[in-house]
């Protein structure tokens, strides 16, 4: 089970041919993840902003 | 161990982060074993060629998009009954994420139809209910955040997403019950009939999609809390929250 299957890495880039649809869709996945953590990151600094801000504003009252 | 000790919001919003970077890390090694197995070890497909490979994601995805909704109905159900709090989070904290995986099933799917199929798309009733589910995810978003009280988003949302777990066994059945281009189970609890490197590999990418969904609620879960507790003296306590 640990034997490489292919021969070398243009055989494996050009998966006999059919490289446009699995690296589509494999590289789909890979945005997907990344955006994702992306947006992840980007509403945890929302979130912590919005704390700040409402605290600041109590603070003027 | 007290579990409820975690049922309370800010209790459990240290634990998820505690937690969540062990499931990422678990999910980065799991996916380097899943894709070595799956794309340099594993053989070809006889009758596919190489585009088979696609199984490797698809199938996870796939899976993840329904357990995922499962799990977040029965958030939505604890919500509905008990009325608890971070059961409304969690499920909320659930949905962009199985949104995401029913989407890359459907695109993984369209990717893998067209050189086997001869098409991108076909309205066969595993395809269809597969795009309902992820119809049902933004319903379930949508709603939860269409109320000025978010309570009430989260419950008009929770049975929303009770009456979509009929979707469930519709996909999951849709192969048996109707005609479709989509194939039957490879796998099915009574057996496989793949390859033993192919089935290892699926089950590892399986395991290591798991991890990243935990991962990622969690965090998720963490910014529920920040938003909707920020009035609350623990959460201006925090050292993250005060600069």
């Amino acid at each position: 089970m640990t034997a490489i299957w292919w021969k070398s890495w243009a055989d494996f880039w050009a998966m006999g041919g059919q490289a446009y649809f699995v690296w589509m869709s494999f590289g789909a996945l890979l945005v997907a993840i990344v955006v994702e953590l992306l947006l992840l990151r980007v509403r945890r600094k929302r979130a912590l902003a919005a704390i700040e801000e409402e605290r600041d504003l109590e603070a003027e009252n | 161990m007290n579990w409820f000790h975690f049922s309370s919001p800010s209790t459990f919003y240290g634990l998820a982060g505690r937690l969540a970077p062990w499931f990422f890390i678990l999910a980065t090694a799991l996916a380097a074993w899943g894709l070595y197995l799956g794309l340099l070890v594993a053989p070809t497909d006889a009758q596919q060629g190489e585009v088979y490979r696609v199984i490797f994601i698809h199938v996870p995805t796939a899976w993840m998009s329904m357990f995922l909704y499962f799990i977040m109905a029965c958030y939505c159900a604890l919500t509905l009954v008990f009325n608890t709090r971070l059961s409304a989070m969690m499920a909320r904290a659930i949905a962009p994420t199985g949104a995401m995986f029913t989407f890359i099933a459907l695109w993984t799917g369209a990717f893998w139809g067209r050189p086997t199929w001869g098409t991108y798309w076909v309205w066969d009733a595993r395809l269809t209910s597969e795009l309902v589910l992820l119809f049902l995810y933004f319903g379930y978003m949508s709603l939860a955040n269409a109320f000025e009280d978010p309570r009430r988003g989260d419950r008009a949302a929770a049975l929303l997403a009770l009456i979509g777990v009929v979707n469930l066994p519709i996909i999951y059945f849709s192969v048996q019950w109707w005609n479709t281009l989509h194939q039957g189970s490879s796998v099915s609890f009574k057996g496989t009939s793949m390859h033993v490197t192919m089935l290892t590999g699926m089950l590892v990418m399986s395991a290591s999609a798991w991890m990243y969904a935990i991962g990622a609620t969690l965090v998720r879960v963490r910014s529920v809390i920040l938003e909707r507790e920020r009035r609350a003296q623990w959460i201006r306590n925090l050292p993250e929250a005060s600069a």
